[in-house]
């Protein structure tokens, strides 16, 4: 069956769309400086970073599975009151911008903080400019994506499931492991990579609160930016890994976004 | 083990004040149209909602007490329920949804997969127990939410409308078997249904549940020939006759022969809706195969037809209008000829 043709007034504003959304990542791939792009590559301080970056990210990643799970079950299935309060406060870091956070966090955890100097006091423990730092401004920035989306995954998967394993059984605790959480397990795949791509790009959050010393807190976007200021060509190169990156997590979340897109 | 329950539950607009009964080993059919509070009931009954009023005991231990406080949560319940659409978990075998249920319940897991294969065969699925449910036809996915619900030996099973999500062919074979497994279950069976077939196939006992009221209990064969509403009157007017199948005829137990349009063989239930019975003063010509003579032993109204019992060695119920009633001078003690189509008769085996 054929479709009408897109009116012009959609087709030429989508054209545009399209274009502004495609052009920069083709002169990214231009301006590449291919010959030299294996000595950029294996500089000392790009395999540090990307490292680091991917360490953290999947740190942060993993923090952010045990506990905004449990997290996304309470909004989902529990019952109890100021659940409307609690997702408007989950989804806040979705929305905030990551330097924000990052002086709310260094506010809290910072060494002079409400809960940094107690820490520092009674352990000697400092968090700020530690590789920790990182993966906890990753977590704040990233953990909503997870949250969001395995709690989309809970209220789409069908409740009676929960239902039929209590009439066989089995406690509240016992379905959620044994009958939830395989259910919404592709929820959860999807939601972890998501919030893996947002940890592995985190830049104002961790820039502000851990800041950027090379191999302890200086990951990608901030090799990308630092290296923008003295030697462009390392930047394009290291841009152009993000980008793979990138590429990558979307393939592998094709058959859940573009396969459902194309099967509708 | 037996089930006594009385239960009062607002779900919505509607007030579910129900009271139930129901012995060892007995089926009770709870019949009602949509949204009359037949699922509500079995939840309760499940231990998945909590009542507003009244108490359900089972074998003398209570599981709900709303004036003593006492509400054992469902997974404590020894029971075991069958949903409409099976629910079996899509991401288990079918081995380990069966075996789900003695797992959670503390049984070890050789025995609980010895159980579970032993209940994958009694309900026909030998040798599909490694199947994903979404391998399963729909009739197999109900045998094997029988066998899941059958398994630990509970002391109360509930069906939910288990064969409505059936193709009609399907739903016969399934019926049958449910059947038998309904006749050497031990404990107490509530079976929720909006179809009458199953009711009066399946049960001992038939409560009609209307707006959140029971407006009718009985046997099945009470509740079809003297029904108390208009609905119970459209919904059960069904005529029950066991008979042996030989083909495309049924030789009734009670005498005489049915004609039907599929064949079957064995020990059949025929059934005839009192609206496809059709009266005459005499034979009619053309001979139908399906013709009986009879006598009118009762005549009650019902809106505007007008139900008649027959006596006769076919005993039926016919629905007539009030102006065909009027026509044919029928009065209790009227003799007339009560004709039926062969494709009009539904014949399951028994």
């Amino acid at each position: 069956m054929r479709r009408p043709r897109t009116p012009a007034p959609l087709l030429v504003p989508a054209t545009l769309a399209v274009a502004f959304l495609v052009l920069p990542l083709a002169g990214l791939l231009i301006r590449t400086p291919w010959s030299q792009l294996g000595a950029l590559l294996t500089a000392p301080g790009v395999g540090q970073a990307l490292r680091l970056s991917l360490v953290s990210a999947t740190l942060a990643t993993a923090v952010s599975v045990v506990l905004g799970v449990p997290l996304a079950w309470v909004l989902a299935r529990s019952r109890a009151r100021g659940r409307a309060v609690l997702r408007a406060l989950v989804t806040v870091p979705l929305v905030l911008p990551p330097v924000v956070g990052g002086v709310a966090l260094f506010l809290v955890l910072g060494r002079q903080g409400i809960v940094g100097s107690w820490l520092a006091a009674t352990t000697g423990i400092t968090i700020p400019f530690t590789t920790a730092a990182v993966v906890i401004a990753e977590t704040f920035v990233a953990m909503p994506f997870l949250v969001i989306s395995v709690e989309g995954a809970l209220r789409a998967a069908d409740a009676r499931f929960e239902d039929a394993a209590a009439t066989l059984g089995a406690d509240r605790w016992t379905t959620f492991r044994r009958v939830t959480l395989p259910l919404v397990a592709p929820g959860v795949a999807a939601g972890a990579v998501l919030c893996w791509a947002r940890a592995l790009g985190e830049f104002g959050a961790t820039i502000t609160f851990a800041g950027n010393f090379p191999g302890t807190t200086q990951t990608m976007p901030l090799a990308v930016y630092l290296a923008l200021q003295r030697d462009p060509q390392a930047a394009i190169v290291l841009s152009l890994v993000l980008l793979l990156v990138s590429v990558a997590t979307l393939l592998l979340l094709r058959d859940r976004w573009l396969g459902r897109g194309a099967a509708a | 083990m037996s089930l006594a329950a009385e239960i009062a539950v607002q779900r919505g607009p509607v007030t579910v004040d129900v009271a139930v009964e129901v012995a060892d080993g007995e089926v009770l059919a709870v019949l009602g149209p949509n949204g009359a509070g037949k699922s509500t009931l079995l939840r309760v009954l499940a231990g998945l909602l909590p009542p507003d009023g009244g108490r359900v005991a089972v074998g003398g231990r209570t599981w709900d007490d709303v004036t003593a406080g006492v509400h054992l949560p469902a997974h404590r319940r020894p029971l075991g329920m069958v949903f409409q659409d099976h629910l079996l978990f899509p991401h288990l075998s079918v081995r380990e949804n069966v075996a789900f249920g003695p797992r959670t319940r503390g049984v070890p897991r050789a025995a609980a997969r010895a159980a579970a294969d032993g209940w994958i065969e009694r309900v026909g699925l030998a040798g599909l127990g490694d199947r994903r449910p979404g391998q399963l036809s729909g009739g197999q996915a109900q045998r094997a939410a029988l066998a899941r619900a059958l398994v630990g030996d509970p002391a109360l099973l509930l069906l939910d409308e288990p064969l409505s999500a059936l193709d009609a062919r399907t739903r016969l074979a399934v019926r049958a078997e449910l059947r038998r497994h309904l006749a050497d279950f031990a404990g107490s069976t509530v079976l929720v249904t909006h179809d009458p077939v199953d009711a009066m196939a399946l049960a001992d006992r038939v409560l009609v549940v209307e707006d959140g009221a029971v407006v009718q209990a009985g046997t099945p064969a009470d509740v079809a020939r003297h029904p108390r509403t208009d609905y119970v009157a459209r919904l059960v007017g069904l005529s029950l006759l066991p008979g042996t199948a030989d083909g495309l005829t049924v030789r009734l137990d009670g005498g005489g022969v049915v004609a039907v349009a599929e064949p079957a063989r064995g020990p059949v239930l025929v059934a005839v809706r009192p609206e496809s019975v059709a009266l005459y003063p005499s034979r009619p010509e053309g001979s139908p195969r399906n013709a009986w003579p009879a006598r009118v032993a009762g005549a009650t109204p019902h809106g505007s037809t007008v139900r008649c019992e027959l006596d006769g060695e076919v005993p039926l119920v016919a629905d007539v209008t009030a102006t065909a009633f009027a026509e044919l001078g029928l009065a209790p003690g009227s003799p007339v000829w009560a004709v039926v189509k062969a494709s009009e008769v539904a014949v399951y085996t028994r």
